[in-house]
């Protein structure tokens, strides 16, 4: 089985997990601009924290046969700098357009203040006006009013939800952000947000559609194999294959697909350009991907709590 | 250094450039393309030119061009030195969008350009690293193609180590230097540097040399091409590393170190050939052993 975990936050993560992501059949990533643990102070650290996301880690992830994408965007804990949000903003449209550039992202709610309001909206509107798909993040605090808020705003905005990945779900909004047909993602990071065995129910109770699944694996203590194991864990307790491959596979690409950006052939055919640039040469992916669903090692414990 | 003369016929680059891309992208990228072209040579805002340029892929597809000898004869003629075998056409569209940029004022295009480059992803830096020696104002990209030679992608430092003739002209002893260092540290194909002999200096060969010392101490290998521009400089003690490479098990090493030989001016070094590899002195004679023939591997691209 091959999987794509579609947020991840690869610039703080080591070689090591490049490797065992790969070994457990992960081809494809997507990178969500986010904050980092230090809060930055000017326009240039956010200027060269998206160009190594759509640069350096590209190459990285590449060198280790796995293919990179990322979204673009002012998340909303440092919109709340309003001097430098401003800056960020002129930055957008010149990262926006990129190869590989799957959606405006991450933006949302984090403490739902004011400023975090306004550039939220001015973000809808940009990914509008360049036709671009949308990655939102709801809040840790205040999750299901922040996230009825973030649809509420969208849909305020003429955005069709079809076009709008909501993240970072659990029980309590799955089921008004299905109803409402956004994107339902469910992140798997141990302690904070999902367990995976309670993904294995949520799966049970509200089937596959628009449902798929990632780590956020990032600074924090996470597992960048929050999707694999996931997997296993799900056919070990009895869900169907096909089902497993839609919620860590097909859904997502079938979600940041409409990009235009994002296609299965860049990991099972890639264009001899793209060979020469991102593999040197590397066949690990020629000729299409070997099923790869390997035991974890003795030290990883397959539960996610 | 003073200032090289090189003649690069641009309008000849444009026409060549835009006609090989005609059988490779659909009629409607190319419209894309053309009317693009001319909105920056009209001064278009700076924003339009950044985000046509980052979306060359999504119009003209990623195919390889599909490049002639004929093709490739033309180019060198354009601007010498010019191998675009392995470009795309993405990288012939990005090209033709910074030729397009106003020219009249080289600090804005200049200004133009360091913004593109800074916030470049993989494949717009590669595209803008060879597109380096078909660009106007060439001395002020000097400090530029420096900085791409200490990039750590692979694929960028090939971009303007391979195949492209822009340092050979412009860059450096120093700056060239550290490129060849590295190409042979990175394991880049050296044979496709352009004017790898030409440039070949005492610095350089004694860098190379040291280098091969520290690989020898780890019990590590180097490239056999690492010997091509030390051979020139080749004289006393390093005629001893060559008299060792001589005795190596590798084919290609053996055959390196006698070429190495051959161009040494040092005297002893005939004697070392003559006395160790008799056979292989008289196949450079011959010219039945050159550098162009010895076995190394090559990289795509």
């Amino acid at each position: 089985m091959i999987f794509i975990d579609p947020h991840i936050h690869m610039v703080s993560r080591t070689t090591d997990d490049y490797e065992k992501m790969r070994a457990h059949g992960v081809v494809a990533v997507i990178e969500p601009a986010f904050w980092l643990g230090q809060p930055r102070t000017t326009v240039g650290s956010f200027k060269d924290y998206f160009s190594s996301i759509v640069g350096w880690e590209r190459f990285r992830a590449a060198q280790f046969g796995i293919r990179h994408y990322c979204t673009i965007g002012l998340n909303p804990k440092e919109a709340n700098n309003e001097r430098l949000a401003e800056e960020v903003m002129e930055l957008l449209p010149l990262y926006a357009c990129k190869e590989g550039v799957v959606a405006i992202g991450e933006i949302g709610y984090d403490d739902q203040t004011d400023a975090e309001d306004r550039y939220f909206r001015r973000q809808l509107e940009l990914a509008k006006e360049l036709d671009m798909l949308v990655l939102i993040h709801t809040p840790h605090r205040d999750k299901k009013k922040g996230t009825l808020r973030s649809m509420d705003v969208c849909a305020e905005h003429g955005l069709d939800p079809a076009r709008v990945i909501i993240d970072h779900n659990n029980e309590e909004t799955v089921a008004d952000v299905l109803d409402r047909g956004f994107w339902t993602a469910f992140t798997i990071y141990p302690g904070t947000k999902m367990g995976n065995e309670r993904m294995v129910e949520i799966v049970k109770q509200y089937g596959t559609e628009r449902i798929f699944i990632n780590s956020a694996a990032d600074w924090g203590k996470s597992d960048p194999l929050g999707v694999p194991k996931t997997a296993r864990l799900m056919l070990q307790r009895g869900l169907p294959e096909a089902d497993v491959r839609a919620v860590c596979y097909a859904n997502a690409l079938a979600a940041y697909g409409q990009s235009g950006q994002i296609r299965e052939e860049d990991w099972l055919d890639p264009e001899p350009i793209d060979q020469r640039q991102l593999y040197m040469g590397n066949t690990i992916l020629r000729g299409g991907a070997d099923p790869l669903v390997e035991a974890p090692e003795e030290d990883e414990r397959l539960i996610i709590e | 250094m003073t200032t090289p003369s090189v003649s690069v016929d641009r309008d000849r680059v444009i026409a060549l450039l835009r006609a090989w891309i005609d059988p490779v992208a659909r009629s409607e990228g190319r419209a894309w393309l053309d009317e693009k072209r001319r909105a920056i040579a009209d001064g278009a805002p700076a924003w339009q030119f950044f985000t046509a340029f980052s979306s060359v892929p999504r119009h003209l597809g990623k195919d390889d061009l599909r490049l002639t000898e004929a093709d490739l004869a033309e180019a060198d003629a354009a601007c010498p030195g010019w191998q675009p075998q392995a470009w795309s056409v993405d990288q012939a569209g990005r090209t033709l969008l910074v030729l397009a940029l106003p020219q009249a004022d080289a600090d804005a295009f200049v200004h133009t350009l360091d913004r593109v480059f800074e916030t470049a992803d993989v494949g717009e830096s590669v595209a803008l690293y060879q597109s380096l020696p078909l660009l106007p104002f060439p001395p002020r990209f000097r400090q530029r193609a420096a900085e791409g030679i200490r990039t750590n992608m692979t694929s960028v430092f090939n971009a303007i180590a391979l195949r492209n003739p822009y340092p050979r002209t412009w860059l450096d002893e120093g700056a060239w230097n550290q490129m060849v260092l590295k190409a042979v540290f990175v394991g880049s194909p050296l044979h496709q540097i352009d004017g790898l002999d030409e440039r070949a200096n005492p610095r350089l060969a004694a860098m190379l040399v040291d280098y091969a010392h520290e690989r020898w101490a780890a019990h590590r290998s180097v490239t056999p091409e690492l010997w091509r521009p030390v051979g020139p400089f080749a004289e006393g003690v390093v005629l001893d590393d060559l008299a060792r490479v001589l005795r190596s098990d590798s084919a290609a090493e053996r055959q390196a170190a006698a070429l190495a030989l051959a161009a040494s001016p040092d005297p002893r070094a005939a004697e070392v050939l003559a006395a160790e590899a008799p056979d292989l002195r008289e196949a450079v004679r011959s010219g039945a052993l050159t550098w162009s023939t010895l076995a190394v591997p090559t990289r795509p691209g």
